[in-house]
């Protein structure tokens, strides 16, 4: 009996150990950066996180002043990095902008952010 | 080889279907970390091992009490979990031999009841019981249980105005409870050499009023929501933080008789695991007149094993 439960609790933690690990996805950096002003409207805002994310499940938008998108809609992982998120972007008029993301990593765990950057001229 | 039936629901109940997980620790886009001295109220998947701490305390004319515990946690629900911890001391006092053991065996259950993400907030409600005679009395461990209800919160001020944004890393964790003994008094007789008397000691067991909370900046947050002032890594993922860890006996006697630490330390969070270490500084004479220390390191359970022991046993949240 003692040997079936030391065989039970090897394979336990064998199956727990061997399971691919990931973890939640902080924001790592981003263009523009947090917190940062900008000369000139930016084509895209990138932003790149610590680990591999669900495409599927994961969104990025700007939003101006007023609480309206202007981002494209049109966010997408980078095709060689799956830890890259990136929307592009319309002209924008000088102010302070937006970006809120909301990600799902490929260990199915969520975490959400904002920040802000300023298009000055 | 049969497996017993009741371990194979539990590895069954481990491998439910792929859904998306929440994270231990956040509330809307804040991440609090593990604190040592006091528990915070999240119900998580994480492992404490191992939490080391010395200091020297008033009693017996000053004894070095240096302590190594374990604490696990598990969520059964998204919100409901459980925790068992147990510590070994090792009891120095001053000009005698050393003693060591085992304390009580500790758990724990905690539920949260309460998360609002927008304001980064939430409140958890906790009962914790120290299983009395379960450690040595060599190390003073009690013979009798005590039950600790408690109240846990947890705010972030990211929803400070922009004009302070440089506060919004901040954030307060914290937890009020009440210690109750099964046993008000323990009585203890033993013969005086001298006389040949029996004599008789009662010892008053107070309920005790526990509170504690963390002040903590992070980092983390500063970098990711509010500005990012080129922290390169590991300081990107480096948390400040000074912890109230105090308690008042309610009666019994010893009513009023405040004792408690401030622990000013850091924590450094990764993918994995998190390290923190704290200094311990006696707020007064009663507990004690030396500074002492307190270091951990802290599993995500979540993020290791994010498809089987790191998941609620039972239960979805998107």
């Amino acid at each position: 009996m003692k040997r079936l439960h030391f065989i039970f609790l090897v394979l336990l933690f064998s199956v727990a150990v061997t399971t691919t690990a990931e973890a939640h996805a902080f924001l790592d950096h981003a263009n523009p950066a947090v917190g940062s002003k900008v000369h000139g409207s930016p084509a895209e805002v990138k932003v790149w996180f610590s680990e591999k994310l669900e495409a599927a499940f994961s969104k990025l938008q700007v939003f101006n002043e007023a609480g309206q998108e202007v981002d494209n809609r049109n966010q997408r992982l980078d095709p060689g990095n799956a830890a890259l998120l990136i929307v592009s972007l319309p002209p924008l008029r000088p102010g302070i902008y937006k970006v809120v993301w909301h990600v799902v990593s490929v260990d199915t765990h969520t975490t959400q952010g904002s920040f802000k950057f300023e298009v000055i001229p | 080889m049969r497996v017993p039936p009741l371990a194979l629901a539990f590895l069954t109940a481990l491998f439910l279907s792929t859904d998306k997980a929440l994270s231990h620790g956040f509330a809307g886009k804040r991440f609090f970390p593990a604190t040592l001295s006091t528990d915070d109220p999240f119900v998580a998947d994480e492992l404490s091992l191992p939490t080391v701490s010395s200091i020297v305390t008033p009693d017996e004319g000053g004894t070095r009490d240096t302590e190594l515990s374990v604490e696990i946690a598990k969520r059964i629900t998204p919100d409901f979990g459980i925790e068992a911890g147990e510590t070994f001391l090792v009891l120095h006092p001053h000009g005698e031999r050393s003693v060591s053991g085992f304390g009580n065996l500790e758990l724990g259950a905690k539920y949260e009841f309460f998360e609002n993400d927008e304001h980064e907030s939430i409140l958890s409600l906790g009962l914790g019981a120290e299983v009395g005679g379960t450690g040595s009395k060599r190390v003073g461990a009690d013979t009798f249980s005590t039950w600790t209800p408690a109240l846990f919160f947890g705010k972030g001020l990211g929803d400070l105005p922009q004009s302070v944004s440089l506060l919004r890393p901040l954030a307060v964790t914290g937890v009020i409870g009440v210690a109750i003994p099964a046993s008000a008094s323990t009585r203890t007789s033993s013969i005086n050499e001298e006389t040949g008397e029996t004599e008789l000691d009662i010892e008053r067991h107070p309920s005790v009023l526990q509170y504690g909370f963390a002040v903590e900046y992070s980092l983390i947050y500063l970098q990711e929501q509010v500005k990012n002032i080129g922290l390169r890594k590991p300081l990107d993922h480096v948390i400040p933080l000074v912890e109230f860890s105090l308690e008042t006996p309610l009666n019994r006697g010893q009513r009023g008789q405040t004792t408690g630490t401030i622990n000013p330390g850091v924590i450094w969070s990764g993918k994995y695991f998190q390290l923190g270490a704290e200094a311990v500084i006696p707020i007064n004479s009663l507990a004690g007149s030396n500074v002492g220390f307190i270091a951990q390191l802290h599993f995500y359970l979540d993020d290791l094993f994010p498809k089987s022991v790191g998941r609620p046993l039972f239960g979805r949240r998107y």
